[in-house]
């Protein structure tokens, strides 16, 4: 296959270089986190923005969206909407547990000159194929992969959705998300590739920052664990983010890869 | 019935610990306020038995809308009773023989517990916190606590009152 024939492979130094601008927060957020009866719906709204959780900037797609439920069984939103601002879906909660919704979109973005002009772009694969961006002398590419995710429980807690799957960011609670009071330390793992990775930046933002002069980031590192840990001081609803640069294998060569992780949270009042 | 095996299985196993204190009777008074709002519903409310390392020793009474109605499954706001909903109610199989029961109106109500009662009958001697925990739809939720020594031969008496949701809590111990 000649899609990458004239592909320039990025040093790492244009890692960072070509890393998306990206002040814009993804999320997806649950009507309702802890949920307790014989079975229960939810309704999840997603949006990329710059404000938590106010939609207004773009919907987050939908077709990337898998729900996994307490024991293991995954399936598509069945009735998705999608406005200028956000998408939403309903989830029908039928088993007790803990369920876990992912959105894992990805994308590709493509450097090159033209008539002594830098020019990017990003899209699919098949987009830049289409417009002959792979064709081009000096084009570099690179991935970004993201991982946007939110978990309610129906009932008691349980850990059988965080199983790593070993690829890209993952989130392996210590405490779990939906066990999370304002006053309580907090200790979150992250995975990538399903290792811990010491140095990792995480971002834990609470919403309604919009209403904060100060949205009050917390920044923190995981340690040689992968390990973070915090205590969110108020009740509320928080968004946690982290992202790590890579490579990846795209037809047999070496490019760079950003992945990203967002899941969103509640700290409830004791 | 799982959940109601899992209490009786805990208070048989401390029982072997300590010794019991079965001889003596509780008695829980919880005063529901007369609130004057446009919309009342009847407050749902938890009462139990927690160590001082806030583990659930006993779980006493739930007062919830054990029929579903016309805004759905009567359990779905159970999860409002936070405290007690992580603590105990989001692992028990509900309805509780014995413990689950129809919501109550205003005014004053006495729940007595003889020694021998299940939730009583294997508590160990030693220090306990009652707790009381009241959330209405449409309104707010309150949780009042009071601490106790469990002991054979020993009287207690201590009341608390709330400020929104509960009004007069009081725990009475006798031998």
């Amino acid at each position: 296959m000649n899609l990458i024939k004239n592909l320039v492979v990025g040093a790492v130094a244009a890692l960072t270089l070509s890393a998306p601008a990206s002040a814009h927060r993804m999320w997806m957020l649950p009507s309702t986190f802890t949920l307790s009866g014989e079975e229960q719906w939810v309704t999840i709204d997603g949006a990329i923005s710059n404000d938590l959780f106010f939609p207004n900037h773009v919907p987050l797609p939908l077709n990337d969206i898998t729900i996994t439920a307490p024991d293991g069984v995954t399936s598509k939103p069945v009735d998705g909407w999608t406005g200028k601002f956000r998408s939403a879906f309903d989830v029908k909660l039928d088993k007790q547990g803990t369920w876990k919704i992912t959105e894992n979109g990805s994308l590709y973005f493509a450097r090159w000159t033209e008539g002594g002009e830098n020019m990017r772009r990003r899209g699919t694969l098949g987009m830049f194929t289409a417009q002959g961006l792979l064709d081009k002398p000096d084009v570099q590419l690179m991935k970004s992969a993201r991982r946007v995710e939110t978990f309610v429980t129906l009932g008691a807690p349980t850990s059988n959705v965080f199983a790593p799957t070993g690829k890209g960011l993952e989130l392996s609670p210590v405490t779990h998300p939906n066990d999370v009071y304002a006053g309580e330390t907090v200790t979150f793992k992250l995975l990538v590739n399903g290792a811990p990775v010491e140095g990792l930046e995480v971002e834990i933002v609470k919403g309604h920052d919009r209403y904060r002069d100060d949205p009050n980031a917390l920044k923190l590192k995981t340690d040689a664990e992968g390990k973070v840990s915090f205590v969110p001081e108020e009740a509320g609803r928080y968004w946690l983010s982290s992202r790590t640069e890579g490579t990846t294998e795209l037809d047999g060569a070496t490019i760079p890869a950003l992945t990203s992780y967002v899941a969103t949270f509640e700290a409830l009042a004791l | 019935m799982r959940a109601l095996l899992k209490i009786a299985g805990l208070g048989a196993l401390a029982g072997t610990f300590a010794a019991s204190a079965q001889a003596d009777d509780l008695n829980v008074s919880v005063e529901l306020p007369r609130l004057n709002v446009a919309e009342y519903h009847k407050p749902y409310v938890a009462i139990w038995i927690a160590r001082p390392d806030h583990s659930v020793a006993a779980n006493l009474s739930v007062w919830y809308q054990l029929e579903d109605g016309p805004e759905g499954e009567g359990e779905t706001w159970l999860k409002d009773m936070r405290q007690w909903w992580r603590r105990t109610g989001r692992s028990l199989e509900m309805p509780v023989d014995g413990v689950s029961s129809p919501t109550r109106g205003p005014g004053q109500h006495v729940l007595t517990f003889e020694g021998n009662a299940d939730a009583l009958k294997h508590l160990p001697e030693g220090e306990y916190v009652l707790h009381v925990e009241a959330a209405r739809e449409v309104g707010g939720r309150e949780m009042l606590r009071i601490p106790f020594i469990w002991s054979a031969d020993q009287s207690f008496s201590q009341s608390v009152t709330g400020e929104t949701e509960l009004g007069e809590v009081s725990l009475t111990i006798t031998p």
